[in-house]
């Protein structure tokens, strides 16, 4: 079946997609967009965390058919231009980034967090991204990153 | 083998799709059906895709003063504008899965699922709800939650039913939800446990979950409660003792890779006395009855 939806802005079309194809797939496969990390297949690991109408979810269980018509924002979204988005730029400088599959996931449901949250306490911040699984910084590093993002943006606003 | 992908508009059109293929999965939030195509577990006929039907999303009061929710408001949205008024069920829903499952995971799902683990389930048993289920060729037909669950991943809704909604009551006392798991995130339940005070009835509403082959109340518990809850006074640890060990007895829990039988009859217990307390206090006091950490 085809499948149309908008991507980071861009309308996007993808041929031959099979009925039982998550939007992961088709995001990664078929548009050229592997930001979003394929892991766990099962929602358990967050690797894949994209908008989908402005809300997180994981792209690996969206049916790509039911993204239709629909708007998509990925990791690959967040920058304008050369300009990193304050989340991405924490990552970066609080060391909060190692292997770095876990890292697109991670970015997009913690700007989820500071847009919702603008101050997050951690206990929030650890509730916000409590789907979202690294195996490598031992997460201390990803809640510097988050308190350092929010409040960048918090004193940009 | 081929699959089809049916994107019905309007409910009417959905139940027309379900007569005509009834072989064909619903799917809304894709977080239970959708695993199980990528592990090529589960191949339907068709994937029959919900989120254009605007209605499952929303949810209203009606004339009797219940709550219809439709089968497809997510868990996000149930917990912030509706948990006030079913706390039990809101409670449950917060421990379902991650944010991003939340945002996409329904009610509806669960009970399509009738997982015999799903966090729904008790909460709703507790509470008294009523499912809504409708075909084309026969209409609605209107289930109570504890004649809902007939076996493990079995339920009353027939090939040709979709679930629209369920009603429930707003709270009028105290509701707790109490889980068992590893973590506080991404768990299924080991097992859990529900309670609800309708102290207008004098009476406790129970669900046991993940204990036995389907969710169910803990009848003889609520039986002995609705008899021996002196609703005026504290609460009398005897009956609190007796009230724990026969909402134990009311499980058939089975052994498997989360926990034991022995260990989910016993935490059934010590849950049905802790919810119970926290509820009483709450009723007691006015203010919540479960203390942090």
């Amino acid at each position: 079946m085809r499948v149309s939806f908008t991507v980071n802005g861009r309308a996007e079309t993808a041929d031959d997609v099979w009925e039982g194809e998550s939007l992961l797939y088709v995001l990664r496969e078929r548009m050229g967009l592997p930001g979003s990390k394929n892991a766990c297949e099962q929602g358990e690991c967050g690797s894949c965390t994209v908008y989908l109408d402005g809300v997180p979810v994981c792209a690996c269980l969206v049916a790509a058919g039911q993204a239709e018509g629909r708007e998509v924002r990925t990791v690959e979204g967040l920058a304008e231009g050369d300009r990193l988005d304050p989340v991405q730029e924490a990552f970066v400088e609080c060391g909060a980034v190692q292997c770095g599959f876990c890292t697109p996931g991670l970015v997009v449901q913690a700007h989820d967090l500071i847009e919702r949250i603008p101050r997050p306490s951690d206990a929030e911040i650890r509730e916000a991204l409590a789907g979202n699984l690294c195996r490598c910084t031992g997460y201390e590093k990803i809640l510097d990153a988050v308190r350092l993002a929010a409040a960048r943006k918090a004193a940009a606003r | 083998m081929r699959m089809e992908f049916l994107r019905p508009a309007t409910w009417a059109a959905a139940l027309e799709a379900k007569a005509a293929m009834p072989g064909a999965a619903p799917i809304q939030g894709g977080t239970d059906m959708m695993v199980e195509i990528n592990f090529d577990v589960h191949r339907p006929d068709a994937l029959l895709d919900l989120n254009r039907v605007a209605e499952l999303t929303r949810w209203t009061t009606e004339e009797d003063g219940r709550l219809r929710v439709g089968a497809g408001v997510p868990y996000t949205r149930l917990i912030d504008e509706l948990g006030d008024r079913l706390p039990g069920l809101a409670q449950a829903a917060r421990t379902v899965g991650s944010p991003q499952i939340r945002n996409r995971g329904t009610v509806g799902g669960n009970l399509g699922a009738a997982s015999p683990a799903g966090d729904s389930h008790p909460p709703l048993l507790a509470g008294d709800a009523v499912i809504e289920v409708e075909s084309a060729a026969r209409g609605v037909r209107m289930i109570p939650a504890a004649e809902f669950y007939l076996g493990v991943k079995r339920s009353a809704l027939r090939s040709d039913e979709l679930i629209r909604a369920f009603w429930m009551s707003p709270a009028s006392g105290p509701q707790y939800f109490s889980k068992v798991g590893t973590r506080n995130a991404m768990v299924i339940a080991v097992c859990s446990f529900a309670i609800a005070l309708h102290p207008g009835e004098r009476r406790v509403g129970t669900g046991i979950g993940s204990a036995a082959p389907t969710p169910r109340r803990a009848v003889a518990a609520e039986e002995f409660l609705a008899a021996e809850l002196d609703w005026d006074a504290r609460l009398d640890p005897e009956v609190l003792r007796r009230f724990g060990e026969l909402a134990s007895e009311a499980a058939s829990p089975i052994d498997d890779v989360r926990g034991t039988a022995g260990y989910r009859g016993h935490a059934i217990g010590v849950m049905a006395r802790r919810t119970l307390t926290w509820a009483w206090n709450e009723f007691r006091s006015g203010h919540p009855g479960r203390r942090a950490g």
